[in-house]
Formats: C-alpha cells, structure tokens, sequence
C-alpha cells in the first residue's frame, strides 16, 4: 500500500465539543503561510472563508451499510462530496472535514475504510480532537460525544489553557488520558499549535504505527514531549507519576496487550477478526504490531470498530525485540477476558 | 494486447482519436457533434473531423450532466443549473439559493428539467415553473417516468416517486440502504436503483416488490436498457451484468446474462439505440462492442489505455463516441 499513498489525498478529520475552538483551529490551519491549498467540508459556513481554498457545506447524514452490521456506517455526505471533488484534484493538495461538536468521528473515519472509490482517492491522515480545558471534565462526565471524540483521537489540542489553574489543567489531562494514553496531546490557547503537530501525521498508515508514537502502548507512561514547542512552559512535566492521579475513566477504557513470545496466526487472526465482530460496537479504535511464529516480517494491523486492515510491514531487524504488541480504546471492554484470549493465542 | 483480444475482430483503425485534454465524465452527442463533458468548467463539441470547440459551461467543477439530444444540461459545484445546446450556446436555467452543490439532472421529453442540490429535488417546466420536494436524505440520483411527468428521486431508505403536476403525496419505495443512480424500465413497469453496495435493487411499480440483484464485486455505476427494453445492462463486474426484464416478473428468480468478460472490471456500459449491441469500457481502457444474443465482440479500443469513462451512442446509432479518465477519447462511424 505504500507506495499509491503518496497519491492519495491527505484527509484530517477536525473534531470537537461544541465551543473548543475548532474554528479557530481551522482558521489558524488556513490562514497560516504554508503554501497548500486545502479543500474544507464544513457543517456550517461560518467566520471562513480564504479565497484560495475550497469551502464545501455538508449535512452530516450517517448512512448504516446493507452488510449485517449494525456498527459499519458511514458518511453519506462524504461519500458525495468525495466524489465531487475529485474532478477537481489539481485545485488542492489535502483535504479537511470538519464536523459538528456532536459527531461521533467513527462514520468518518470508516467512510475511509469501506467506500471503494473514497479508498482509491484518498486516504486518512488523523483524527484530530479540540478539547477545551475548561470544560472538558464536565463534559466527559454528561457528554458521550465529548468521550468518544477524544477517544477516538489521534491528536488532541487541549485548548484554553490559559483560562484554568495549574491543577485542573493536570486533572484534565489526567481523565483524557484514563481514556485515550496513546493520542498525541498539546496544550494551546486559542490553538495556537504547530501545524505539523496536526497534519501530516500518517495516523492510519500502517507503516507510521510505531514511528508516530514513542510511547506506544506504553500506557502508564504518558508522552513526553507534549509541550516542547509551547510559548509558555509552566507546566511540570507531570508525566513521571509523582502524585500524578490515575483517573479511570468508568466506560470507557485502554486495553493494552503484549508479549515477547510469538504468536500463532492461525489462532491470532480468527480470535482477533471474533474479537471486533462481536465487541465491534465497543472498540472504537485496536493497533498491534505483531510477530508470528515462523514468520520474519512484523506484521502491523489497524481498525476502527468492526473494520480491520493489517498487511506484513517489514522484517523484524537484527536484535529488534520481536515483541506483540496491541491496544485496544472502548467502552466497558471485557478485560479478563480478552487477555485470556490472546494469551491463547501465543504459539506453543 | 492479450490473447482474447487479439483473436476478435478490430475495428481499432478506423476509431478518429480525438484529445480533449481533461478528464472526461460524461459524453452525448448533440446535433452532429459529439460533446465531452469535463470533469471542471468545460464541454468540448467535436465534429466528424475532429475538429474541436472549447465551450466553457461552470465556473468551477461539473457534477451531473443530461441530456435529451437537443441540449445538454448540466450541474456544478457553482450551484448553477445551465443548458448547453447544438450550435453550442449555453443558457443558465437556475442558480441555487444557496450556491449548494447541484449533484444531480434529470430530462423529461417534454422539455421538463428537474436537479437536485442537498436534500431538495427542484422540477422547471419549460414555461420557466419551478416546484421543489424535500426527501429525507440527500438525493443520489434522479430519473424521470417514461409516462406522464413522473420523477424518482433516490435516497437513503428508497426511492421517493413524485407527480409535480399533482396533489397527491409523492410515494415512498423503501429499501434499507444508500440509493444512488436510478432508472425506470422503457416499459414503465419497473424501477431500479444502484446502490452504495455493490448491488441494484429493484421495485415492481404495480405492486412494490422488491428484487435485489447482487454479487457485483464492485459499485455499479453505469446502467443502460437494450434497444428493445428486455435488458438492463450494468458496470461493477469484470463482465457485463444484464438483467432480464422481458418478462412480468422481471429478473426476479432468474441468472443475469454474462457478456464480454475480460481481466478488467468494466466502467461505463452503453446500449445500442436501435440494435441488439452494446458497447462496453473497462478500467484497463478496452472498449468492444459487443452483440447481445450471441456475446460477439469486436474491439474498438485495446487495452493499456486509461480507464474509459465515457461512452455515447448518436440518435441513429451511425457514430460511437468514447472517452477516458485521462482527457483522451475518440470517435467511430459504423
């Protein structure tokens, strides 16, 4: 798949609860002078509008799929729009959609997944996630929007910073990390973030898995280098644990699985493909690396709720760790048993 | 060139290739000019010479396109709605409200047009009247009755059926599922839509039932009735798919008829409009022709080719127009 991705259209899905700043967050993306011309699905036309992009209004309609699952929808507005632009390709270089603050991203992301023409057009970049500091503890607590868009989250930009006190800016980032440890996080005010930090990220490719996370599927070891390029670096590094509070989250859940034994494919991929079928609904996001027995490529697999694309990456390297490793973001996810299974699934 | 193709008749010599230079999405023709109609801003008439006029139709990109031989009509990403006609002047019929993207057209033969922008379908008689339906969903595609002026109007959930001219409550023929392009039987007995998944489905209008037609490995986005009514012929397959609709029932229990099949999945199909032939394009750029009763082919286009977009037949079915994704095309007189 590698080498049709550099053709396909870079598409970075703008989410967020209702007032964090997403739109400011695009008219810092399409203002700023980085030469590119961007295509914006928005749900509403608003304070946009830079000559040189192309805005497009979308009325967000999720559309289920005729496929016996009751999880697999998709944006049927998305599908169209898509198609619409691509008779306009030469006109810009990557695309943007923006989705209102009570959306939840996963028809998004899987319109990316299973519609054939989309797939050959474009591909998707990351999800990126707005969360505001002020508000966003109240809304975990009464908003399942607000969860499950910074669950689904491959970059979060924690914005208005500057309106809350030290403690309540690291409770926050705690409960967004009970629930999604992996995301890579930044701390804004008025989204002030470097754009490299939100496009461009190779999320949902396959071969940037590991390379885009340093501390993948280190769970209790939260990622730090969050706020290097901050104006204002008054923030401690509260990721050493030191009296940090671990909040988990009551619904919604990592799940993180390893081992340096090599697994079984012909045991791992039907319990993994089981797995999605009938927690499908629950898993919003899984990633693994894996290491079969018998087998010298590391395998790498994606997916986003019942939807999985893996392919064998590349060989395991002289004195790599040939180590498996997956994780899993949900709600009420059956730990134990989960665990049980993989662990049934390591080659005797 | 493989070994199935170089053992049909070719007609590959006699094919007038003409280059438009853009991507080509649709293609009629009108009068004695054949006309490509590009994916943004342009309509390129082509006479028998293949000489070429550039007309600019949009200001921006070109989403939907009919036409009824006397005119083409055509949507944009402008929100406008505007004619294209034989001696190749370009009148505008509407401009949306809200410059909303205008996704799909429709011609009736009494010079009715109706498109579709969102959710709304918008019918303009040709006195200049304009009367709009709202369905739930955003529309996928539009296609009038062969009788009386009669609108289908594709959605997700089904298809709505609306008399403009009357009173009455537009029908809803539902069907779980996201419904694009549509079309009605020449005998006016049948409705058939082509779905997001790879399948048709279809309604008997007498009495709704539902027929599915399915197992096409990819989205059927071509479709084009036989000569003579019987077929529905239809891309998604790496063979024309044609369903059989001679009979009361429809194709209702019955196997489609499998033609043409090559290692390329086949993009645009175009039936003859007086003869049992049909013309079919396929993602590798092969064109044939292709005699229904009997599957003999004849290659108009050899493969290695950009994918063919484009297919039309003139009125008397005397010319073959062809164009791909890449902005070339060419023309054939039989």
């Amino acid at each position: 798949m590698s080498e049709t991705t550099s053709e396909k259209i870079p598409v970075t899905v703008l989410t967020g609860y209702l007032g964090a700043g997403k739109t400011t967050l695009l008219n810092r993306i399409l203002s700023e002078n980085h030469g590119k011309k961007y295509a914006v699905i928005v749900n509403e036309f608003g304070e946009i509008g830079i000559d040189n992009d192309l805005i497009i209004g979308a009325d967000e309609e999720v559309f289920e799929m005729n496929n016996g699952c009751i999880c697999c929808t998709v944006r049927g507005d998305l599908v169209r729009i898509m198609g619409g632009l691509m008779k306009r390709r030469g006109r810009f270089d990557a695309i943007i959609v923006e989705t209102t603050g009570l959306a939840d991203p996963a028809p998004v992301a899987q319109t990316f997944f299973v519609d054939e023409d989309v797939q050959n057009n474009a591909r998707l970049d990351a999800v990126v996630t707005v969360a505001d500091a002020k508000w966003l503890s109240d809304r975990l607590k009464d908003a399942p929007e607000a969860k499950n868009q910074i669950a689904f989250a491959d970059v979060i930009v924690l914005n208005k910073t500057d309106l809350v006190t030290k403690p309540e800016l690291a409770e926050v980032e705690a409960r967004i990390r009970g629930i999604n440890p992996y995301a890579k996080l930044h701390h804004t005010e008025r989204c002030k973030v470097a754009l490299s930090d939100v496009l461009e990220r190779g999320a949902f490719d396959l071969d940037r898995i590991l390379d885009l996370e340093p501390a993948f599927l280190e769970a209790d070891d939260h990622d730090h280098d969050h706020d290097h390029h901050h104006d204002h670096d008054h923030h401690h590094h509260h990721d050493h644990d030191h009296g940090l509070k671990h909040y988990h989250d009551e619904d919604m859940q990592s799940l993180s699985l390893r081992t340096d034994k090599a697994l079984d494919p012909m045991a791992f991929m039907p319990w993994l493909q089981n797995l999605v079928q009938v927690q499908g609904p629950n898993i919003l996001r899984s990633k693994g690396i894996l290491s079969f027995k018998g087998d010298d490529d590391r395998y790498v697999f994606q997916g986003v709720h019942m939807m999985l694309e893996g392919d064998h990456q590349r060989k395991w390297k002289e004195g790599e760790k040939r180590e498996s490793r997956l994780v899993f973001i949900g709600r009420e996810l059956p730990e134990q048993a989960i665990r049980e299974g993989f662990e049934a699934c390591i080659a005797s | 060139m493989s070994a199935e193709q170089g053992s049909i008749a070719s007609v590959t010599d006699r094919v007038r290739p003409v280059t438009i230079g853009a991507p080509v999405t649709s293609l009629y023709f009108l009068g004695d000019r054949a006309a490509f109609v590009c994916g943004e801003e342009d309509v390129a008439l082509v006479d028998r010479q293949g000489e070429i006029t550039h007309v600019a139709v949009h200001g921006g990109g070109i989403l939907c396109a009919a036409s009824d031989g006397e005119r083409i009509v055509i949507g944009g990403d402008d929100g406008k709605v505007v004619a294209l006609d034989a001696k190749g002047e370009v009148s505008t019929l509407a401009t949306d409200a809200k410059r909303r993207w205008i996704d799909n057209i429709a011609l009736h033969s009494d010079g009715t047009v109706a498109w579709s922008a969102g959710k709304m379908a918008f019918v303009r008689s040709p006195k200049g009247e304009e009367k709009s339906l709202e369905v739930p969903s955003t529309v996928g595609g539009l296609a009038f009755a062969p009788k009386g002026l009669r609108l289908a109007i594709a959605h997700y959930g089904g298809a709505t059926l609306w008399f403009p001219n009357m009173a009455a409550t537009p029908e809803l023929f539902t069907w779980a599922g996201s419904h694009l392009s549509v079309t009605f039987s020449p005998d006016n007995k049948f409705l058939v839509t082509a779905m997001h998944e790879p399948a048709l489905h279809g309604w008997r209008l007498a009495d709704n039932r539902h027929m599915r037609m399915s197992g096409y490995p990819g989205r059927v986005k071509s479709m084009s009735w036989s000569a003579d009514g019987k077929f529905l012929a239809t891309s998604g397959a790496d063979t024309v798919i044609m369903w059989p609709f001679a009979s009361k029932d429809g194709p209702m229990g019955k196997e489609p008829a499998m033609l043409a099949p090559l290692q390329a999945r086949i993009a645009v199909v175009a039936c003859h409009p007086k003869q049992s032939v049909l013309a079919a394009g396929y993602s590798d750029g092969t064109i044939l022709m292709v005699r229904l009763e009997d599957g003999a082919e004849i290659l108009v286009r050899r493969n290695g080719t950009p994918a063919v977009s484009a297919l039309a037949w003139n009125a008397k079915g005397t010319w073959l127009a062809f164009a791909d994704e890449e902005g070339s095309g060419g023309l054939l007189e039989l």
